[in-house]
């Protein structure tokens, strides 16, 4: 397939991985942002090809992994709501919130859909004008600006029946926080693609010259990873901190302005909570005053919803890169795709997921999907989810 | 670190991972959610937790099959039922009528038997044109009478408007499985070649190409047809077939991974060989779908013993429903239960069943 199997060659990926290995000196610990990029890693076990040493930490860069739990919870109590049509991204559906999840809603009468853009979720308001349509807008840079472009669309046609839950959140004020941390221990990052395709890279210099960690640009596909790493471990052994673009064939310095621009007219920069986290000082977008008619929080009186977050799972340090899904004593136990604890089992960009679906550390023989006995009649075995 | 999330506290600034935490939810098992449906782990699950212990006083257990064997006075019969909801009911490729059929078809074919007589029944949503219901009884019939089997028994039932989405559909069908004949899912062995009949992908990605809210422009179409012939030439050069199963709703991977549970082997892929047409990964890649996970209405996993396999290829490759017949992959004995692919660096990855649902209602 044309774009994609140039990106794939198992050729190309040996001799990337042959020059890794052969300028590779010492130990380094990379951070991939971005949830896709986890995927295409463990995927293609790119991390257990890598020299002695090399670490990859998966980053917090999976919208639905970083939705804190109270904006599950508002989109809960939205759904929930008779005259409610709640439109979503299909991974938001599985997303646990205190007591239940939307797509257990739905089972139970709720009128949830899925789409594939904002933009279908405002026709659907526009065939049910008696009825009210709220579009979950969650994502980092990369969602945003078809969101934006939605809600404008609906105060430009005056489509009063639509609204928005809000929970975007933004990559730069993240990584600030990680490498703010005492704890930190990611010498250079992988930069999501698809955000810097939208924002470009100026924002990630000054974090760059600040923090003295190299940051390269980087695609999705397994030769793009792998060139990636090698541009970054490059900079390393180099001792240069620099922002590079590997992804070239998609993200220019600058980024797309009228994406920007429409992102900006209807969004501001604000708090946001992250989940396991906390809330991180200007770290998302909000709607701006003008459009506040299309926020769903005020709409249906929901902000004052505010969920704690309970200490079992270690989503918060495995969003964080501090812990990977094998420290976990839930995971492949008590956690896994079909019962999730933690939101990073839920989206197929989730690290926990990710993992999961390659068969880390779930044992041979006795994998989870395939301890499945195919009949039983004998009494059920106790689950210990139960 | 020092939970900073407590009221009057100032927002924390770091991301300190030591002792961040995240809720752990009540995940909704009480009820039925159309994951259930998927083919994949949760209705395994299903089958598991809630079906086999309910049915356990009249069920013989056993391996998971695509239809049961019955004996009845010396004669074993393979014996199925399915229904069908698929929405919406006429598709790229065919229609409702004649999925039901073709898949029933397919079920005893999965035995090794040919099929012998079909009951088609249905409940029908009050508003239905006429002119569509003749369409497609009548496609049923063809479908039936092309495969050489007999619709002999049937069923109509009316519901009120949106108490059924226009047409539901049920099938059963009985049909003779030759003496020396066996195949089972838990009859795989290590050595054993894993043949697949042709490309896949192709009835899952056709139906969302037309479902609402998804519309895509894709040139291809469901692969809905009857495997008897195709396992009938399949048998005559080797009788001896371990598994036949058609990977339908759950897709290739969910097949595999039954085979490879029930018969407590492993299976290693090869990914060059797995025949997936191209309008197939493009529509998967911007859906973000596994082409092993889409559902196939026309083709056919077959375990073999090495040494036959390349007569079996030869045999599917002469008819037109195997034309596109290749050795995906072998049986072995290292990790049980366990499908794996290679990957592109060289490290190995485990192929998984579905969870949770793709696309309800696409068969």
């Amino acid at each position: 397939m044309k774009y994609l199997d140039e990106y794939r060659d198992p050729v190309l990926a040996k001799k990337l991985l042959a020059e890794i290995h052969r300028i590779t000196t010492r130990p380094w610990t990379l951070m991939e942002v971005c949830g896709g990029q986890t995927h295409t890693i463990v995927k293609q076990g790119i991390d257990e090809a890598l020299p002695e040493g090399v670490r990859m930490i998966h980053g917090p860069g999976c919208p639905v992994c970083v939705t804190p739990l109270e904006q599950v919870d508002k989109a809960l109590a939205i759904a929930a709501r008779p005259d409610v049509i709640f439109t979503s991204y299909g991974d938001m559906l599985r997303v646990p919130g205190s007591s239940t999840d939307l797509l257990a809603l739905k089972a139970r009468g709720a009128d949830v859909r899925i789409v594939y853009s904002p933009l279908d979720a405002l026709k659907i308001a526009l065939a049910n004008p008696a009825r009210q349509v709220v579009f979950f807008a969650v994502g980092f840079e990369t969602t945003a600006p078809a969101n934006a472009m939605a809600v404008a669309e609906a105060a430009r046609r005056g489509i009063d029946n639509f609204s928005v839950l809000v929970s975007h959140v933004l990559v730069p004020p993240a990584m600030t926080a990680l490498l703010d941390s005492p704890a930190n221990r990611v010498q250079g990052f992988l930069a999501a693609g698809h955000v810097c395709a939208i924002m470009g890279w100026t924002e990630y210099e000054p974090i760059a010259e600040k923090y003295r960690v190299p940051i390269v640009v980087t695609g999705f596909e397994p030769l793009d990873l792998l060139e990636g790493i090698w541009m970054a471990i490059r900079q390393l052994e180099e001792g240069r901190h620099e922002v590079e673009n590997q992804y070239t064939r998609a993200v220019t310095r600058e980024g797309v302005r009228l994406a920007q621009q429409q992102v900006m007219s209807v969004f501001e920069v604000g708090n946001r909570k992250w989940r396991g986290v906390g809330e991180i000082p200007m770290s998302g977008y909000r709607l701006r005053p003008e459009y506040a008619r299309f926020d769903a929080e005020l709409k249906f009186d929901v902000g004052d919803i505010q969920t704690m977050e309970h200490p079992a799972c270690i989503a918060g340090a495995i969003l964080t890169g501090e812990k990977t899904p094998l420290d976990c004593t839930a995971y492949g136990t008590l956690c896994n795709p079909q019962k999730p604890l933690g939101a990073p089992m839920v989206s197929s960009e989730g690290t926990c997921a990710a993992f999961f679906s390659a068969g880390r550390g779930l044992g041979s023989g006795s994998s989870f999907s395939n301890a499945l006995p195919l009949v039983q009649v004998a009494p059920i075995a106790p689950e210990g989810a139960r | 670190m020092t939970t900073s999330r407590e009221a009057g506290e100032q927002p924390a600034v770091t991301i300190d991972p030591e002792g961040v935490y995240c809720p752990v939810p009540i995940p909704e098992d009480q009820r039925v959610i159309l994951g259930h449906g998927s083919g994949g782990q949760l209705s395994a699950a299903l089958m598991r937790d809630v079906l086999a212990p309910a049915l356990a006083v009249a069920s013989p257990g056993g391996v998971l099959n695509d239809a049961a064997v019955v004996e009845i006075a010396g004669a074993r019969l393979a014996f199925t039922t399915d229904s069908y909801v698929v929405s919406p009911i006429r598709f790229p490729g065919g229609d409702i009528g004649e999925l039901a059929v073709n898949g029933t078809i397919n079920d005893l074919a999965m035995m090794g038997a040919q099929p012998a007589a079909i009951s088609l029944a249905y409940v029908i949503e009050e508003g239905l044109p006429l002119e569509e219901l003749r369409l497609i009884t009548a496609s049923a019939a063809a479908a039936a009478a092309k495969a050489g089997a007999r619709i002999v028994t049937g069923d109509t039932k009316v519901v009120g408007r949106g108490a059924a989405d226009r047409l539901f559909v049920n099938t059963a069908g009985i049909g003779l499985v030759p003496d020396g004949v066996a195949p089972s899912a838990d009859r795989a062995c290590a050595g054993d070649a894993v043949i697949l009949s042709g490309p896949i992908g192709l009835h899952g990605v056709a139906i969302m190409s037309v479902r609402e809210g998804l519309e895509f422009e894709v040139e291809i179409e469901s692969d809905t047809q009857a495997l008897n012939g195709l396992v009938a030439a399949m048998l005559a050069v080797e009788p001896d077939i371990h598994v036949l199963r058609d990977p339908t709703r759950g897709g290739l991977s969910s097949a595999l991974n039954e085979i490879a549970a029930a018969s407590r082997v492993g299976m290693v892929l090869d990914e060059p060989a797995l025949p997936i047409p191209g309008p197939v990964r493009a529509a998967c890649e911007f859906l973000g779908l596994d082409p092993l996970h889409v559902a196939n209405e026309g083709k056919l996993v077959a375990i073999v013993p090495a040494a036959s396999a390349e007569a079996v290829l030869a045999a599917m490759h002469a008819l037109p429903e195997g034309a596109g017949a290749a050795v995906i992959g072998r049986v072995v004995a290292d990790h049980p239960g366990m499908v794996t692919i290679l990957t592109i660096v060289g490290s190995e990855r485990i192929v998984d069943m579905l969870v949770g649902e793709q696309l309800p209602r696409i068969c």
